[in-house]
């Protein structure tokens, strides 16, 4: 099914990999394709908003584009929130100090922080608030206890309101049409030896789908095999001559550059052909070729946006 | 002006009046690697941390002596077995002198590595802080305890400052190197101590303790319990407070001694680096962390820029002669010259060298926007040392040494 069918969309990858970038820009994309989509930060950083050339999201939505809304997620604010909802307190502007205490135990007791932010995606989108709601999720070292935290509350938690709130989050969380992860990763060591243990993570401790591996700054690979032999051959002593010869000394840092980039594409390939191996064949992989753009902010997300376009026919 | 003077005749004459932190003569990696006895390695997630922890613990013994400490979060293992370690292990193990001289390099001092375990080190804060063999063995065994550690007051953080103390304190090294684990916010690991104290004396802990120990709810405690337990569940509250019960018999322990962690940050031997790549998100992360270092008085010895192109990539002289490659490969002379030397067909030629000629403009626009943020960090920090771009991962000790040495420069 198209990634961008679904309603609720996760995206994870080691820090450094272009995650938030990555989820800004399926947001556009979805947008763009009139779905109305709310996208949110997990972390509060801001680079969220940053990358739209926003000022930081508040905890309530505000809209970014034309069928695109920003959020910042805020534990508290989702408590007052849940509080209002559901437990019906009447006396929600005292709740300040208490939620302040709370929020103590929020970061004390397993999965309480978790399971108020993933309820309030949730809630999101039972209500059909929006068409799709995307996250720029923890990194791939939380993002299995977060996601996973309904199941485990809902383990740990016997009696009370959360256990019968943790039923209904699970219909929408473990529903592979309506919910799905996406991991981002570079064709580098660290961040594919990272994505390689979070699925094996998410495969035994969640029931939740994994939508697409999204694999950003690709280096263009400019040769063929043959090519590729070819190309090596240039730097022998009796090449470096005739290349000077045709365009002057400075042709060896030319000739210098050309090669680091070959040299890296080459160890990332190698780096990918592990993770492919690693990997369900079915596997819905996307690639992101490496932007050689001078441009930050909404600029980059158009240009993801763009190539996501491309992988997604 | 008389009245002063008798008085600052009378003190004592011989104590230096440096303030730790402050600008010397001499500024650079070198220096402060041979003046520290603490270096923590921050910085955004994905630059390099680990790495360059590392490339300087090596070149610290390589070329100050002493014995030298890596502690590290989670390694390659292609960087464990570039230190000619099977994997890192939670005890400190030293990298053996044969490596280095397979690697061409007699070192003055020895190198060791660890790595940090957030579970043993939490297991070991118990052992020692438990008032008694019993109580230590309930914590140990509490169902909430192995999901809390893993998560509460920025757990990792902590340990990592603990651990960073308890090696320090041990005599046993001239020079610790930490790299912090990754967090969510960098600054997480400067607030960890304070919150391990906050965390014990808060109200909170207090009220979901007090009716556990006298079965009494104070009024104050009401509304919350209220709210929990209809949130909740009271089963559930009941097992975080007999957790925290447990917990706070252990208070005294725990704030003393997050007392001298915390210490430990503004101590004079104490240094911080920031290492960012030349990508906007790290370096905005950089600028950032350098920039609450020091509203913090926490001393920033220098930045490290790590994956640097060479600067020679954005020489207008360079951009020159990959244009006149590009209009040599449309030439047939080029093309049929090196194809009778390499024995190739001239056309299989003329699309290598149209590509490289092409290609090198996005390298040199790559180029030039790093230079930019380059100059923005150097803006930051005493010092800035340059680590570059590599074609390879590190995996031999010889590499990791060549990347140290190219930083110790």
């Amino acid at each position: 099914m198209n990634l961008l069918d679904r309603q609720l969309l996760f995206v994870t990858g080691k820090g450094g990999v272009g995650k938030t970038t990555v989820a800004a820009s399926i947001a556009q994309l979805a947008a763009q394709r009139g779905r109305r989509t709310l996208v949110c930060e997990m972390d509060a950083k801001g680079s969220l908003a940053a990358a739209f050339d926003c000022s930081p999201f508040p905890y309530k939505a505000r809209q970014v584009d034309a069928d695109l809304f920003g959020m910042a997620m805020n534990t508290e604010d989702s408590l007052r929130e849940y509080l209002k909802l559901f437990v019906r307190i009447p006396f929600v502007g005292r709740i300040g100090a208490l939620a302040r205490t709370f929020d103590f135990v929020a970061d004390a007791a397993p999965g309480v922080k978790e399971i108020l932010a993933i309820g309030k995606l949730c809630y999101e989108v039972r209500e059909r608030h929006y068409d799709l709601v995307v996250v720029d999720a923890e990194a791939s070292g939380h993002i299995v206890g977060q996601i996973g935290a309904p199941r485990v509350i809902g383990e740990l938690v016997q009696v009370g309101l959360v256990r019968d709130q943790t039923a209904w989050m699970l219909d929408i969380l473990e529903d592979p049409s309506r919910t799905g992860l996406i991991t981002v990763t570079t064709p580098e060591e660290m961040p594919v030896n990272e994505t390689i243990e979070l699925l094996g993570n998410l495969r035994e401790r969640s029931h939740i789908d994994l939508a697409a591996v999204v694999v950003n700054r690709v280096l263009p690979a400019l040769f063929g095999t043959r090519e590729s032999q070819v190309f090596d051959e240039l730097f022998s002593d009796e090449a470096q001559k005739l290349l000077i010869g045709a365009a002057g000394a400075h042709v060896t840092d030319v000739m210098a550059a050309a090669r680091m980039n070959e040299s890296r594409r080459r160890v990332g390939d190698d780096h990918l052909d592990r993770l492919r191996s690693e990997l369900p064949p079915e596997t819905n992989m996307l690639y992101i070729p490496e932007l050689f753009t001078r441009a930050t902010g909404r600029r980059v997300v158009s240009l993801v946006a763009k190539a996501l376009a491309e992988e997604l026919i | 002006m008389a009245a002063e003077k008798p008085r600052a005749a009378t003190r004592s004459p011989a104590k230096p009046r440096v303030r730790p932190g402050a600008a010397s003569d001499i500024v650079g990696l070198a220096h402060l690697l041979a003046t520290k006895e603490m270096i923590i390695v921050c910085g955004s997630g994905g630059v390099g941390k680990t790495t360059m922890a590392a490339a300087l613990g090596a070149q610290a013994a390589i070329n100050i002596g002493g014995r030298v400490l890596v502690l590290t979060v989670d390694p390659a293992k292609r960087l464990a077995n570039a230190l000619g370690l099977k994997a890192f292990g939670n005890t400190e193990t030293q990298i053996a002198p044969e490596a280095f001289a397979a690697a061409g390099v007699k070192p003055r001092g020895e190198l060791w590595a660890a790595m940090l375990d957030t579970k043993a080190g939490w297991d070991e804060l118990i052992r020692r802080h438990a008032p008694d063999e019993q109580l230590r063995d309930k914590v140990l065994a509490n169902p909430l305890y192995q999901n809390i550690t893993g998560r509460f007051v920025q757990s990792h953080d902590y340990i990592a400052m603990e651990r960073l103390h308890e090696l320090h304190a041990s005599g046993a090294y001239d020079l610790v190197i930490i790299d912090t684990p990754p967090s969510r916010n960098a600054l997480d690991i400067i607030d960890a101590p304070g919150r391990m104290m906050e965390f014990f004396g808060s109200r909170l802990l207090r009220w979901l303790t007090v009716p556990y120990r006298s079965r009494l709810f104070t009024v104050a405690s009401k509304p919350f319990y209220q709210v929990a337990d209809r949130v909740i569940g009271s089963r559930f509250l009941q097992d975080i407070a007999e957790f925290f019960v447990l917990f706070q018999t252990m208070e005294k322990g725990f704030v003393t001694r997050a007392r001298d962690v915390e210490r430990l940050l503004v101590d004079p031997r104490t240094s911080f680096l920031v290492v960012s790549t030349l990508e906007a998100a790290p370096a905005y992360e950089a600028a950032f962390l350098a920039n609450a270092l020091t509203e913090r008085h926490l001393p920033l010895g220098g930045v490290i820029v790590n994956r640097a192109m060479p600067s020679v990539m954005r020489k207008p002289v360079v951009a020159e002669a990959a244009s006149r490659l590009g209009v040599a490969a449309k030439q047939e002379k080029l093309s049929a010259d090196l194809g009778a030397a390499l024995k190739v067909e001239p056309d299989v030629i003329q699309t290598i060298l149209g590509e490289i000629a092409m290609s090198f403009h996005d390298i040199a626009m790559v180029a030039t926007r790093e230079a930019e943020r380059r100059s923005e960090l150097e803006r930051l920090a005493p010092f800035t040392a340059i680590a570059p771009a590599l074609d390879h991962d590190i995996h031999n000790l010889r590499s990791l040494l060549e990347l140290g040495e190219q930083l110790w420069r």
